[in-house]
């Protein structure tokens, strides 16, 4: 996500997740100080952007920090079946409050699915960004990229960092 | 910190692109190259426009925001830009000020939405601070952000033929600004408050007391902008409107 979250901690409180509750990933999170959720389980890039590894499939989606700061999410932009997303670099983009946000992919590789339930639901991004929201599957060409993308702890600090920032 | 900061003022520098009756097309394929080319600071002036076009955002549908009928017949350009919703129909009564920015040039200033827009509406409080237009609107924007640059566009409505506004629909999703008024009753017509020229001249005085602008003619462009980029922006065609509307009357 072309963001960086500086909103104060009571606006966050405000945007508490609901996909908390319904996590079938069930392993437990964990809630930053700005009450926004990061899941355990998966990787994080400072673009606010999550990775799920399974195998040869990665799923990719952005997080509740960063749906939060976007607003309602009206409209997704995403790529096509079989085409390419190399980390770094822009794959679509998501719509709200006016504006236009590009979404950075993580990791490199081939598009193997991409959520289109998002055409009519773009707000599944808001309320569950990290499961029904989910954006794209992609199956790496490095799996070592993963590597160095962030872990929940270290996400949660970061997006710490970034709120007192401002 | 940008490497942009002038030394002398502690300024950031932003370039300042004077335009005058350039199609609306071109401006938007020079913001959005701009944005995705350029690392400089941009503010782009365009006094009005040449043809009468509407302008759509990146997820607008003709067929819910458009009286595609006469829009089809009386040949009315139609364009998707790269930014976010909102459509507006302009053309030479129409100002336009476009404003991109590297985050690290405004760093109080959050990459997202309303920040943006909260910051903007600060820098046009300087504009418009003696002047009262109650609850009228006189002009429209949105946005796009990028990695670590984002641009904030506005459209003013200097003036504007009332046929013009009917090519466009009420919108299904209405802010709370419109609540259920036809076009002519929440905008007005700057040309009732304020001069042209003043708006101009306020407007660029208002972004040079947060930037040190230069002036930098169109011809000039390409060494500040290069190599290919993503280019959202374009001009829908007949038969994209004609299937448009071929598919609203489907659906009647």
């Amino acid at each position: 996500m072309a963001l960086r979250m500086w909103a104060s901690s009571t606006a966050n409180a405000l945007k508490l997740s609901s996909s908390v509750s319904k996590s079938h990933l069930s392993p437990p999170f964990s809630i930053s100080r700005c009450f926004s959720s990061v899941l355990e389980g998966l990787k994080y890039a400072n673009s606010h952007e999550w990775v799920k590894h399974e195998g040869s499939v990665a799923t990719i989606g952005i997080s509740d920090h960063a749906q939060g700061h976007l607003g309602e999410v009206v409209f997704v932009e995403l790529p096509e079946e079989k085409s390419s997303v190399s980390k770094e670099k822009s794959f679509g983009a998501v719509e709200s409050v006016k504006a236009t946000s590009e979404i950075i992919s993580p990791i490199s590789g081939e598009v193997i699915e991409v959520n289109t339930k998002l055409t009519d639901s773009p707000g599944l991004i808001n309320s569950s960004p990290y499961e029904d929201g989910w954006m794209i599957k992609v199956k790496p060409s490095s799996p070592a990229e993963l590597e160095s993308l962030m872990d929940p702890k270290a996400y949660t600090k970061f997006c710490e960092e970034e709120d007192a920032a401002h | 910190m940008s490497v942009n900061r002038a030394k002398n003022l502690g300024l950031p520098l932003m370039n300042l692109v004077r335009l005058k009756g350039a199609p609306i097309l071109e401006q938007l394929h020079l913001e959005e190259r701009l944005l995705r080319t350029s690392s400089d600071n941009w503010c782009i002036v365009n006094d009005g426009t040449n043809v009468p076009t509407i302008v759509m955002g990146m997820s607008g549908k003709p067929s819910q925001l458009l009286e595609l009928g006469p829009v089809i017949q009386d040949r009315i350009p139609v364009i998707k830009r790269f930014t976010g919703r909102g459509t507006v129909i302009v053309d030479k009564s129409t100002m336009f000020v476009s404003l991109i920015c590297n985050k690290d040039d405004v760093p109080n200033v959050q990459p997202y939405p309303r920040s943006v827009m909260a910051w903007s509406g600060s820098l046009y409080g300087e504009v418009f601070k003696d002047y009262v237009f109650g609850d009228r609107k006189f002009g429209g924007n949105a946005q796009s952000i990028i990695r670590n640059r984002w641009i904030h566009h506005t459209s003013f409505l200097w003036d504007y033929n009332v046929r013009n506004m009917a090519y466009l629909k009420l919108p299904s999703r209405v802010p709370q600004y419109r609540l259920e008024r036809d076009h002519t009753d929440f905008v007005c017509r700057m040309k009732d408050y304020i001069e042209r020229s003043d708006f101009v001249e306020k407007t660029v005085k208002a972004v040079g007391n947060q930037f040190t602008l230069k002036q930098v003619n169109l011809e000039d462009i390409d060494s500040y902008a290069k190599g290919e980029h993503l280019k959202s922006t374009r001009l829908l065609t007949l038969k994209e409107l004609e299937e448009a509307m071929a598919g609203t009357t489907h659906n009647a």
